[in-house]
């Protein structure tokens, strides 16, 4: 069809992704950032809002789909990675969007959430992480720090974490970054970023829950400590931090890693270069489990986006039409009648 | 039509009689569901009724020549119309001690009775748990038994080929297959063609099997042991091509014609599971048709990943057990809160748990009924037949599009692994249904995704990419016409009736029950499911004795059919036989307040007619 004849296209604003329901987080939550964010970063893609589907879970963060003028499925815990899989596999055309939490993700739905990724398929995932249960009023969460009290855990948890990074990189995903809600900017990119991987790409949200778990990233959002604590990465840039851009990481000789000081002869030129787009996961893993070691910083932006794979529906689609090709379409009275029959006259 | 090539020696005498009921029975490495097969589509191609009755073992391979490993096929096959796979058996072929253990009390008292002798060392009789070697013992004095070196005469048959032992002892299988295709004088043609393209690459083993196979004709023609062979001529069904089919099969052919007859794609979501696999494993090579399958990583995966395909315009269908089913639970009520049209199969086998995965039960209809949290009705449906799965796959498909609904199929192991013979039907007789996708908004307001269609209180289906369309649905409660999320007390309750009315409505789509037998009298026999071959065998055996009796079949249960009330009240009696503890007994005393009487059977095998004819006269107080 020629697009010649057809009515100059409108382009679409943040309005355009609002709905008319009213948005029920609590009053201060880092929800309404993301949703903000969202809003911001849908009409600058390019793409029909009919043609967008958000998915979600259950949780706080899954309420999500109803205060977008899309498409939307608010479906049930830990499952919309395999709904959307579903949408997906049967229409790859649309852009469908995942949205989630740390209990939703990584915990009832962890199953999901690794063999979407390790399928990669096109979907954008955005894990809310406010290390806590906001909707069931304040458990701990398969994020929460290890010794948390909360309500479920008086004498504090006894789990140990999951690194949401580490387990999607784990997964083979081929697009891993982590943002923050309150940092706008970072995030919008981010988000952008996400939405031009053609496969998997999973965007962790560091999310402050005001209610039940506030400061939740207190070390890396709060102005002071910031600088300190937080690695913006980007791409073919070497990885340097701190308040005074003066610290930065460097491989050892022994292959470990290490936080060195510039200057007294270390130099920029030293230090490890970010290369998002290597294909082994394995740079990507070690950025992504830095922040465990003491003096080391937590990385914000895109740790990995490889995006020479082919997304599941694609090959799934395109293996149908193979098939097709090589045996022709489907003729249904042949099926009926295939193999053995014989004929009583 | 296939011609019997061979011609028996004068010195053999050949009677013909009506039908004839066969067992193979070895260890489950012994290939008897292969040899039973064959045997199937030979006596089928020949135009017999059939019914047939696979039963094996859970574990792949159990270790050899023990109890647990024995693996059978029994086949019914008449000049006549068949119902069951029989009560009993007319000849049974056992390969080792531990098949002879477990089957020889079904074999008929002067039935023929074909033992592998090599198989019967000491170190044989040990691991089958015998004390005595009954080919020695007078233990089988009451059957014709006919003890043959199977082990030792295939390898003479063989051994110029040079295979290896191994290779050798597996074809054994076939020598026994030719001494039957000698007995029911049958030609060995459909199998020489299934092992040349089963084998096809591999030009040995097509000689090997093909040779073991003619020696085993050939010995009973050289030899003296068979003083008889039989001949069952051609059943007399209904004109038209016929195949063979499964219970699996059918559903799998009824889904790819719902498809085509829908203009949909077809979307299985699936994860393995016995004794369900098989649709998956025939699915996904109509990959011509458009069909989509995805082996979804759990149960869970299988389901939703089928309600995302719905959503997106797909008819989609996820297939399982009763264990997968339990794990579904939570999504199928999320299916019936956002009004999306699935079918989902239950092909199932004996629990709790993981119970008995390889046999047969009906114990899940309770389940299937009411097996959610709070109020979900779902329709039900279950075929009765091997190839009625056919049709109910494809009403089941028309029912959930039309109605917006989630839609249940209750099968089981024994209409799975069963096959019959199945009139094909002509394509182009087969309705289409084709689908009307919601494409504008549907009031001035914009679009609403709960305004519904009066007649069938279904609502509009409009899915991603539609422009204008754009809606948000979910598992919260909503208020009606509008889909927007709404807690309120009176609209709950407004919400849960129209869910449940508009499962109600599918009543209109179910024709009036008709009993087949007399139309008023003593016993109605109300059943569903696989249990239909064995009650009807039963039932016109009984009303050959002049009792005044009739049986429903129901593949409607929920909602019922609409006049079963009333069919209820015409008979002074109701019997309700069920592989379950009375699970439909239980619907229908509930609903009806009929003194219905059940009869149940737990046992993993589909019932006998002996069973049910003793169950009916003694209800009738003969």
């Amino acid at each position: 069809m020629s697009t010649a004849t057809l009515p100059p296209i409108t382009p679409l604003t943040k309005k355009d992704f609002q709905t008319d329901q009213e948005v029920r987080w609590c009053p201060g939550c880092g929800d309404y950032a993301i949703l903000s964010a969202v809003q911001s970063v849908f009409p600058e893609l390019g793409i029909k809002r009919e043609n967008f589907v958000v998915v979600s879970g259950i949780g706080c963060s899954s309420r999500f789909p109803y205060y977008m003028n899309t498409f939307g499925f608010h479906t049930i815990h830990g499952r919309a990675p395999a709904v959307a899989t579903g949408i997906k596999a049967i229409r790859p055309d649309l852009e469908v969007w995942v949205a989630t939490g740390d209990g939703d993700a990584l915990s009832i739905g962890g199953n999901h959430t690794i063999h979407m990724l390790r399928r990669n398929v096109g979907l954008k995932v955005l894990l809310f992480n406010n290390r806590i249960y906001g909707l069931t009023k304040g458990q701990y969460s398969p994020t929460s720090e290890f010794n948390k009290k909360t309500k479920s855990t008086p004498f504090g948890s006894v789990d140990r974490p999951f690194n949401p990074i580490s387990l999607a990189i784990g997964a083979e995903a081929t697009f891993v970054a982590r943002s923050v809600d309150v940092f706008q900017a970072h995030l919008k990119d981010t988000l952008k970023q996400a939405a031009a991987h053609k496969g998997s790409a999973f965007v962790e949200i560091l999310q402050n829950c005001n209610i039940f778990n506030d400061g939740a990233w207190f070390n890396l959002t709060e102005r002071d400590a910031r600088s300190e604590h937080v690695l913006q990465l980007e791409h073919g840039k070497p990885l340097i931090f701190g308040k005074n851009h003066d610290k930065g990481i460097r491989r050892k000789s022994d292959g470990d890693i290490e936080v060195v000081q510039l200057g007294n002869g270390i130099a920029e030129s030293d230090l490890v270069v970010h290369d998002a787009h290597h294909p082994r996961a394995s740079y990507a893993f070690w950025l992504s489990h830095m922040e465990h070691h003491p003096g080391f910083p937590t990385p914000i932006g895109v740790l990995r986006a490889w995006d020479d794979l082919p997304r599941y529906e694609d090959v799934m689609n395109q293996q149908i039409r193979d098939v097709i090709a090589k045996r022709g379409p489907g003729d249904l009275a042949k099926l009926l009648r295939a193999g053995d029959t014989w004929e009583v006259k | 039509m296939p011609t019997i090539t061979e011609v028996s020696l004068p010195k053999h005498k050949r009677e013909v009689i009506d039908q004839a009921v066969i067992r193979f029975a070895g260890d489950s490495g012994d290939g008897m569901q292969i040899t039973g097969s064959q045997f199937t589509n030979t006596v089928a191609l020949y135009g017999n009724d059939i019914a047939t009755f696979p039963d094996f073992p859970a574990e792949i391979r159990a270790p050899a020549g023990t109890l647990p490993g024995v693996s059978g096929y029994q086949l019914h096959f008449a000049s006549n119309d068949v119902y069951t796979p029989g009560d009993a058996v007319d000849v049974l072929i056992a390969m080792n001690p531990a098949a002879l253990k477990m089957n020889v009390a079904d074999l008929k008292a002067n039935g023929i009775l074909i033992v592998n002798s090599d198989a019967f060392k000491e170190n044989d009789l040990r691991k089958a748990q015998m004390t005595s070697n009954p080919l020695e013992d007078h233990s089988l004095d009451k059957f014709r038994l006919f003890s043959v070196e199977l082990e030792r005469l295939t390898k003479t048959a063989l051994e110029h080929l040079g295979l290896d032992a191994k290779s050798i002892s597996r074809c054994k299988n076939f020598f026994a297959l030719g001494m039957c295709y000698w007995l029911y004088n049958r030609s060995m043609d459909p199998t020489i063609r299934w092992i040349e393209s089963k084998f096809k690459n591999k030009p040995l083993l097509v000689e090997a099997n093909k040779l073991a196979m003619k020696a085993g004709y050939s010995y009973c023609e050289a030899t003296e042991a068979f003083q008889i062979s039989y001949e069952i001529p051609p059943a007399k069904l209904s004109p038209g091509v016929y195949r063979n089919l499964s219970g699996n099969q059918a559903l799998a052919l009824g889904f790819v014609t719902a498809s085509q007859k829908s203009g949909l794609r077809l979307f299985q979501g699936s994860y393995p599971i016995t004794p369900a696999s098989d649709i998956l494993h025939e699915l996904s090579q109509y990959k011509d048709f458009g069909v989509m399958t995805f082996q979804a990583e759990d149960e869970i995966a299988a389901i939703t990943s089928s309600i995302g395909a719905a959503y997106a315009g797909a008819l989609a269908i996820t297939t399982t057990s009763g264990p997968g089913m339990a794990l579904k639970t939570e999504a199928l009520g999320l299916a019936v809160a956002v009004e999306i049209p699935l079918v989902i199969c239950d092909i199932q086998r004996g629990g709790p748990s993981t119970g008995l995965p390889t046999k047969t039960e009906q114990a899940d209809l309770l389940q299937a009924l009411f097996g959610r949290n709070s109020e979900a009705p779902i329709p039900v449906l279950a075929p009765a037949t091997p190839s009625d799965c056919f049709w109910t796959a494809l009403e089941a498909s028309r029912i959930a599009i039309k109605y917006m609904v989630p839609v249940i199929i209750l099968s089981d192991g024994y209409l799975a692994n069963g096959a019959e013979p199945w009139r094909i039907p002509d394509v182009s007789q087969i309705p289409d249904f084709p689908v009307r996708f919601a494409t504008e908004p549907n009031s001035p307001e914009g679009y609403l995704p709960y305004k519904r269609n009066p007649d069938t209180l279904a609502r509009p289906w409009a899915v991603p990419g539609t422009p204008g369309l754009e809606h948000r649905i979910g598992g919260l409660e909503k208020q009606d016409v509008t889909g927007n999320i709404n807690y309120e007390p009176l609209n709950h309750e407004n919400m849960v009736r129209i869910r449940a009315a508009k499962v109600a409505a599918v009543v209109q789509e179910i024709p009036d029950v008709v009993p087949v037998g007399d139309t008023a009298g003593d016993l109605l026999i109300v059943a569903w499911g696989s249990t239909h071959g064995a009650i009807t065998a039963a039932m016109n055996a009984q009303r050959a004795q002049g009792r005044k009796i009739a049986h429903v079949h129901l593949r409607h249960l929920n909602p019922l059919p609409a006049n079963l009330g009333d069919v209820l009240q015409r008979y002074k009696k109701v019997l309700v036989p069920e592989l379950n503890m009375g699970q439909l007994l239980w619907v229908l005393r509930a609903k009806y307040l009929v003194d219905a009487i059940g009869l149940n059977k737990i046992q993993g095998r589909p019932f006998k007619q002996a069973e049910l004819e003793q169950k009916i006269e003694e209800v009738l107080g003969l």
